[in-house]
């Protein structure tokens, strides 16, 4: 790469004057000329039979359009798609709308196509639905007990599959154990909550066959094919547009009953059709995230080697499958090492159907869960042993030396210097003065706690067939078009993708534009998940520019009539190396190419190519988090008094937006270790069904983060970046809890489940005080 | 539905005179949206927690999901497509450009809107003052860091009198 000037630069976005202007158009901003709503009619019950349903009065109702149920579209609209899984996985069909009977509180039943959203919602009351009411399970464990309420009858229990990832010799790891510590941590249940809820638009020409579907999706390559199966309709007929999204977090990484049911009624009444999720609905029928139950033991050495890790773990899955339902948790077998060398670990998991709303991918999925595992257990076994945790990380660290380092649970990490992020933010953090600080307080009665997180996270998904598209094009008139298959949606690749453009062709960043998101206009592509848009779709984008580059020396090297070696390129201009006055701009190259009449033999038309890079490998980013807080033990509040955080992402393209990824991934973990979690009651009814009692972090709640960087590029990709999107999300989780945990160790607490809310830490601190007032050091 | 049912009202959005009839129960978001056609002011909640419908209604800063479009009869409403003067952005909005305090936007008009009632009340204010002031508006993305130094950037360029400027030059009914 020549002397880059845009990458690694802070350059401001180019989405935010449309967006700070309110001029981003989203799915609910898409007026189409003649559009009918939808609003869907949700189970008030978690299981039930659907005994009678009654749509006429909703029929005759003034402005209602059709009312349509599951059984009379079962044949017409195909059952929603499953991705992954081994040969144990079951799958339940899942329907657009129920057709028999519901099985989680918000499964669709019936929706109302009307004149306006207004009428549309008057007409869903005009429905009667008689219920034959079922026993519910919404406890996983529960759930996999042999007197449970069966969810599928298909199948003899609520097992939705099982695997067992098994590595390095674990018996021989325990019997050499001085010590094996013991731990049950619960991931609770956590809702996305993009501000934006979901929607869709879809619009027919029957005239032309032509389905078009806007959805506010992170994948809409994925979700055309999805489509064009449902409705057995050809790829041809089907064109999906991302327009606009307000965030997705692996929300929008799916194939949801709406976006099939929606695109099928416009269909059949050949007028366009809109539905815009409500925000309680989002609640019920947008994926969940997490929600896991297990139990680790750790067999480690008196000096805190860590010889082995059991991980046995049961995943609530919810009542059906989505999209990536089953390919989540096995996600955190693989990172149950993090960032150590432990040559024994195991997995060991059974997911439960519930009658609750399905989990997937959220923000991290299935990583969150490994490293909150692996670095309570750290601290676990610090607290076991009197060591300080610090020193057990160190203990464990392989050396920078030692990549590309090979795992028990068989990855190889690209790259890494785990010590020196560690020492880094220790420096930061004032680690040693914030340890005599909380010893001073603590004789004082109060209760200072501080809590790392060293973590290590898998991205850049990834190699087996999860490429990504790009295609640079120099126009005619010198301007660039740059398509990507990646499908942003708030992270900044119109902005990030033009630097590396500009870089490397040499060409004014005002003069790029980055398209994404339409089916129609971009051929192929995969979309923006696992922290892949820029370490794989970025690449593929470098690849194109680069094939731009060589085809403009060729050219130049024709019309010069000099050797193409004998070129140099600067500033977007090739030049007959010491005669510099003699050459051509990429622009005057691109004209010559489109006017196609004295080209190179043999060579077409136009100044333009295209590629796709699939790696060979993931990228690993890692980091060392460091939290401190102050716990108050009469009241249980916590006050976060100081948040480090040093990360590692390899190369980076545009720092701006990396700290914005960090920022708001730490906010996003902080929210799981405060403040959030979906609750169901026994009967599945869902008690955190609007954001009036599911708490989101707010302003006033956090902290000034002190943030910066290592740089320790990966060899898996040429740019040697690795991806940011998850990584704040996966360290920040386990640094707040082991500083919460740390801070009530005098109270002898040695763990709590998260949400760590006053009530909780008040409660505990209550039960404990006895031991409490003695324990003070 | 029913002529009989609706209601003749007149709402000034960004100084532009909207007059029509409403259903009653019409609410103000879906005024702005759906008859007035200004979709920057967005939909997140319908329980006016997550602030993405914050307008601002006679100078104050209020969430338009809760508020029905007969109560603004008479009002001067402000929403995120009037603060720009033609091509040039208002002060808050440079902040936000310039701070990346946005990344899928979708809260940012909310966000802005609420940022401009803070710096018309407290045209300084601290970091702890701008928390505080934001609380009612969600982001998901950011964890808000940016978002306070976006105001913060902001509260150092705004020239005194300006915020309120383009209220104050709307006369008021009522």
């Amino acid at each position: 790469m020549p002397v880059s000037k845009l990458v690694g630069a802070k350059v401001k976005r180019r989405e935010d004057p449309r967006l700070i202007r309110g001029l981003g158009q989203y799915v609910d901003d898409i007026n189409l000329p003649d559009t009918l709503h939808v609003a869907i009619l949700r189970s008030p019950y978690a299981h039930a039979k659907i005994k009678s349903l009654e749509t006429d009065s909703a029929r005759q109702h003034p402005g209602v359009v059709a009312v349509v149920t599951g059984a009379e579209i079962k044949d017409q609209v195909g059952t929603l798609p499953v991705s992954g899984g081994n040969e144990t996985l079951r799958v339940p069909k899942h329907y657009v709308l129920a057709v028999d009977k519901v099985c989680y509180v918000g499964e669709g039943v019936a929706a109302v196509v009307a004149e306006d959203r207004y009428t549309a919602r008057d007409a869903l009351d005009l429905i009667r639905v008689e219920y034959d009411p079922l026993p519910v399970v919404t406890d996983p464990e529960k759930a996999l007990a042999p007197d449970s309420p069966v969810i599928h009858s298909e199948w003899p229990d609520n097992v939705a599959f099982r695997s067992e990832q098994k590595q390095g010799n674990l018996t021989k790891a325990f019997k050499e154990a001085d010590k094996i510590v013991r731990q049950r941590l619960v991931h609770q249940r956590l809702a996305p909550i993009a501000i934006e809820s979901r929607g869709v638009v879809a619009r027919y020409l029957a005239a032309e066959k032509e389905l078009t579907v806007w959805s506010s999706t992170q994948i809409p390559h994925m979700l055309k094919s999805n489509l064009a199966q449902m409705l057995k309709l050809t790829e041809n007929q089907v064109r999906v547009v991302a327009p606009e999204v307000g965030g997705g977090f692996g929300s929008k990484l799916n194939v949801y009953a709406e976006e099939g049911l929606v695109a099928h009624l416009s269909l059949k009444l050949n007028r366009p059709v809109k539905w815009s999720e409500g925000r309680s609905e989002n609640f019920q029928a947008t994926i969940h995230g997490r929600g896991q139950v297990g139990e680790v033991e750790a067999a480690v050495k008196k000096d805190g080697t860590i010889l082995g890790l059991r991980y046995k773990v049961i995943a609530d899955i919810g009542a059906y499958h989505q999209l990536f339902t089953p390919a989540i948790p096995p996600f955190t077998g693989l990172m149950l090492s993090g960032c150590y060398k432990i040559p024994a670990i195991s997995m060991e998991l059974t997911a439960a159907f519930t009658n609750k709303m399905s989990t997937d991918a959220y923000r991290g999925a299935g990583r969150p869960e490994a490293t909150y595992v692996i670095e309570r257990m750290v601290d676990r076994i610090a607290q076991e042993l009197k060591i300080d945790p610090v020193k057990v990380r160190r203990k464990n660290f392989p050396k920078p030396a030692e990549f590309p380092f090979k795992t028990a649970t068989g990855l190889a990490y690209d790259s890494g210097n785990y010590p020196l992020a560690l020492s880094k933010a220790l420096k930061l953090a004032g680690y040693e003065k914030l340890r005599r600080d909380q010893k001073r307080l603590r004789s004082r009665g109060r209760y200072l706690g501080i809590g790392l997180s060293t973590y290590v996270e898998i991205c850049a998904m990834g190699p087996k067939g999860m490429w990504e598209y790009g295609k640079v094009q120099v126009e005619p008139n010198g301007k660039v078009t740059v398509l990507s298959g990646a499908s942003p949606h708030g992270q900044g690749q119109e902005t990030s993708f033009a630097q590396i453009v500009a870089d490397e062709l040499g060409v004014e960043l005002d003069d790029i534009t980055v398209i994404h998101g339409d089916t129609a206009t971009v051929p192929k592509g995969i979309g923006t998940f696992g922290s892949r848009a820029t370490a794989v779709g970025g690449i593929a984008v470098y690849q194109s520019a680069q094939k731009v580059k060589e085809r403009a020396r060729e050219i130049a090297s024709h019309l010069l009539e000099v050797d193409p070696d004998d070129l140099n390129f600067a500033e977007g201009r090739f030049s007959v190396k010491g005669v510099p006055k003699r050459g051509f701009t990429i622009q005057q190259i691109a004209q010559e190419a489109h006017l196609a009449k004295n080209l190179p033999k043999g060579m077409e038309s136009g100044l333009a190519a295209d590629s796709q890079f699939e790696p060979s490998n993931f990228t690993f980013p890692f980091g060392t988090h460091i939290c401190v807080v102050e716990v108050e033990p009469q009241t249980g509040r916590i006050e976060i008094k100081k948040y480090v955080a040093v990360d590692d992402c390899g190369k980076v393209i545009n720092p701006l937006l990396v700290d914005g990824q960090i920022q708001g991934g730490i906010v996003q973990g902080m929210g799981q270790a405060f403040f959030e979690e979906v609750i169901y009651d026994e009967n599945g009814q869902l008690l955190t069904g609007s954001l009036m009692n599911y708490a989101l972090p707010r302003a006033a709640d956090l902290p000034h983060l002190n943030l910066t960087r290592t740089e320790t590029p990966t060899p898996v990709n040429p740019l040697g970046i690795k991806g940011i999107g998850e990584a704040g999300t996966i360290g920040s989780t386990p640094a707040v809890v082991n500083a919460v945990v740390d801070a009530l160790a005098p109270f002898g607490v040695t763990h709590i489940d998260m949400p760590l809310t006053p009530q909780k830490i008040w409660l505990l601190c209550q039960e404990t005080k006895a031991a409490g007032s003695e324990g003070r050091r | 539905m029913d002529g009989a049912w609706k209601k003749k009202i007149s709402i000034r959005i960004n100084g532009v005179e909207h007059i029509h009839e409403v259903e009653p129960r019409l609410l103000l978001v879906h005024f702005l949206r759906d008859v007035a056609g200004l979709t920057g002011t967005h939909i997140g909640c319908e329980t006016s927690i997550c602030g993405a419908c914050t307008v601002m209604l006679n100078d104050a800063a209020v969430k338009s999901c809760t508020v029905l479009a007969v109560q603004a009869d008479g009002a001067d409403v402000l929403t995120i497509e009037g603060l720009a003067q033609g091509e040039k952005l208002h002060p808050i909005q440079e902040a936000f450009w310039e701070c990346h305090g946005l990344q899928c936007g979708f809260c940012t008009p909310g966000m802005i809107l609420t940022a401009h009632q803070l710096l018309m009340r407290n045209p300084q204010p601290t970091e702890d003052e701008i928390r505080h002031a934001l609380d009612g508006n969600l982001c998901r993305c950011t964890g808000y860091q940016h978002i306070v130094d976006a105001v913060q950037y902001a509260a150092k360029r705004i020239k005194p009198g300006l915020v309120r400027s383009k209220q104050k030059a709307v006369s008021r009914k009522q």
